[in-house]
């Protein structure tokens, strides 16, 4: 195993958690109501926290090979879109709410099952974050299921917008069974996800409460993939530009 | 509550107003719950979720009970004298009421 | 028991400082009074989350990215207390939104202003929470028991909110000189309306002398106004930076920072609609408020749709 696979895998968990916590902070401060504009502020905070874990590891391994000392704002302030390695699915626009929580639920039912499988990675490090974040994420899911069955089976108009949504988003749930080239060599370690393993686990979550919302999944829908290798969507770009534009604009400061 | 509702959809033409709950919170083992607050949600699993983001997020808490608003019946203040007056000549109710000698022990 | 001996009785507990509760005897002024109070408390809170969390998602590092996002959650919880406290009063929060909405319903005019730089969010945390802290914590011995309780809770959280603007702005105040002018220029945007949020002065604000006596106001406009100049005119020297009033000096006999002019013409303006955002952040609430109908609406459907089916399967049982 190498260590710039390590690196990328870890990079690549940060990316994840990085960008739907940015996704979600957009809708503070306009949410449906105030208590729900809460809920989700919480589910923002509690992905960027995991963000800053898996960063601050991996400066710590990237700063073991020399050179530049690497920290997490580096990491994510100034890396462009093609390097990071975050799910096509993450970066998706929010949309409406049902469209946020929707994905919400993907993301979710697939961290759920991937932290509790790399709860028992070889590495430590690996392991201690996962632990830590499955609380999280156990949360993360229970909240995005209730809302996805409250949306597909309450009015008409929920039940569309939610069908709508889904049409949107199925596409992107693919990739995050097909693994990077990093993950395929951290994977047979025992420090990585063996992803064909947690896949019939995430396909029958969704299966279930996709049927008590009442709605129908996209199966044969033509998968989009690219994000893990820093191959995006164009809305990536746009993300970062305004994350990025502080640390740009004025470089080598403090904050 | 529930006519006063139904007076202020109609003035917001908003048909989804979410009822009230009240939240009591345990802050930790042993003690009990306490009243902090309400909120509002669809239903009973909603609302104690919504406690937990709400009334919980500096970890105030380790159990939640909810009770929708409507539900809570509460005693009149006009009746303070009747209620709660009668308790005042009732001394004897309370230990320091008796008067015994400093080498009594252990009670 | 007749009017007057119920004005008496209420009055007495208030000497008392004994608090009132939802379900005593309250005149219909004070009940109005509280309403209109909280409720415009509660909507600056909500209103003033937009010029914050328009920083979100530019916050320059993960760690002030994750402060402000609790910071803006935080007033969405404060606004949710507030709401809840005047619904006590029987006034449902949707009838509330509703007068926020229509414009019925005033909101502090700061946050008609706009953030124009990430200095802003430490200004805003610094000068306009420092104010707003100022006025808040006396309300903590409110006379409404569910108002001044839910002051309680919001001072307690409300501390942090200040350390991290004051913090803010020490970091750029000891930053590069691009970063030392955006903090100046913040300090001198921000000073004038935060002063101005205490209202109107005393001889102007001629609810005052009966909220006081309700105890629903502690202090008067200008007592706190003068607590927050001397306290604020202290402070900036840790910044070295300077606050945009050339006529803030102490005074030695009064023992309090004298301040020039306040530009009343302004405030009134803001107030009334003619500030930089008012339309803005009107828009963005009422937009929020009618994306998330539908949202609402199947939700209370889906919990009818659910108890229907279990009092069907209940019937089963029997």
């Amino acid at each position: 195993m190498s260590v710039q696979a390590l690196i990328d895998y870890t990079l690549h968990l940060g990316d994840n958690a990085l960008v739907l916590g940015h996704r979600n902070s957009e809708w503070t401060g306009h949410g449906p109501i105030l208590e729900q504009d809460i809920a989700l502020s919480n589910i923002a905070l509690d992905l960027i926290g995991q963000a800053r874990n898996w960063y601050e590891y991996a400066a710590r391994l990237i700063n073991g090979g020399g050179g530049k000392e690497v920290t997490e704002d580096v990491l994510a302030y100034l890396r462009d879109s093609r390097d990071f390695r975050n799910c096509l699915l993450a970066e998706q626009t929010n949309g409406d709410w049902g469209k946020t929580v929707l994905r919400q639920f993907y993301f979710s039912a697939y961290q759920f099952y991937f932290y509790g499988a790399l709860e028992h990675s070889r590495d430590k490090e690996l392991a201690a974050i996962a632990e830590k974040s499955l609380k999280e994420v156990t949360y993360h899911l229970r909240w995005s299921s209730e809302w996805v069955i409250r949306l597909g089976d309450g009015t008409e108009e929920s039940a569309s917008r939610m069908q709508r949504a889904m049409d949107e988003l199925w596409t992107y749930t693919g990739e995050l069974f097909v693994p990077a080239d990093y993950e395929r060599k951290l994977s047979p370690a025992g420090i990585g996800v063996d992803l064909a393993a947690i896949r019939p686990l995430w396909e029958q979550r969704v299966r279930e409460v996709l049927k008590a919302a009442r709605l129908e999944s996209g199966e044969g829908v033509w998968m989009q993939t690219g994000g893990k290798q820093g191959k995006h969507t164009e809305h990536l770009g746009y993300l970062l530009a305004e994350m990025q534009f502080l640390q740009r604009a004025y470089p080598g400061c403090e904050w | 509550m529930t006519a006063n509702n139904t007076i202020s959809n109609v003035i917001s033409g908003d048909k989804g107003s979410w009822p009230l709950w009240e939240i009591f919170i345990r802050s930790r083992q042993g003690l009990d719950h306490k009243h902090v607050g309400s909120l509002h949600a669809a239903d009973a699993a909603m609302a104690i979720e919504n406690a937990r983001d709400v009334y919980t997020r500096r970890m105030e808490g380790i159990s939640i009970w909810v009770v929708e608003s409507k539900f809570i019946h509460a005693s009149n203040p006009d009746d303070a004298a009747s209620f709660y007056d009668p308790a005042n000549d009732k001394v004897y109710r309370h230990p320091t009421f008796y008067d015994l000698p400093d080498e009594l022990k252990h009670m | 028991m007749s009017a007057p001996a119920n004005e008496a009785v209420f009055q007495d507990k208030i000497d008392q400082d004994i608090r009132i509760e939802p379900k005593d005897w309250m005149p219909e002024a004070y009940r109005k009074t509280l309403i209109r109070q909280i409720s415009q408390h509660a909507h600056s809170e909500i209103v003033g989350m937009l010029p914050e969390a328009n920083w979100i998602t530019r916050a320059p590092s993960l760690k002030r990215k994750a402060t402000l996002i609790a910071k803006v959650q935080d007033e969405a919880g404060h606004g949710l207390y507030l709401y809840a406290a005047a619904e006590t009063l029987d006034i449902s929060r949707d009838e509330m939104i509703g007068q926020l909405h229509s414009g019925k319903a005033k909101y502090s005019s700061i946050f008609n202003y706009p953030t124009l730089t990430w200095a802003d969010m430490g200004a805003i945390g610094w000068l306009v929470d420092g104010a707003a802290i100022m006025n808040q914590v006396p309300l903590c011995r409110a006379s409404y028991g569910p108002y001044a309780r839910a002051m309680v809770r919001i001072c307690k959280e409300e501390s942090f909110h200040q350390r991290q603007g004051f913090e803010i702005l020490l970091v750029l105040s000891r930053g590069s000189e691009a970063q030392r002018r955006m903090c100046q220029d913040a300090i001198d945007r921000w000073w004038w309306p935060s002063v101005m949020m205490f209202g109107p002065n005393d001889d102007a604000s001629p609810n005052t002398a009966q909220s006081m006596r309700w105890k629903i106001k502690r202090f008067t406009n200008d007592e706190l106004r003068q607590r927050f100049v001397d306290v604020s005119a202290e402070q900036i020297k840790l910044l070295g930076m300077t606050l945009p009033d050339p006529a803030l000096v102490w005074n030695e006999t009064r023992q309090h920072y004298d301040h020039g002019p306040i530009d009343w013409e302004e405030f009134r303006n803001v107030l009334n609609g003619n500030g930089p955002c008012n339309k803005e952040r009107m828009a963005a609430r009422v937009q929020a408020h009618a994306d998330g109908a539908w949202v609402r609406e199947a939700a209370l459907e889906h919990s009818r749709k659910n108890a229907a089916r279990q009092s069907v399967q209940l019937e089963g049982v029997a």
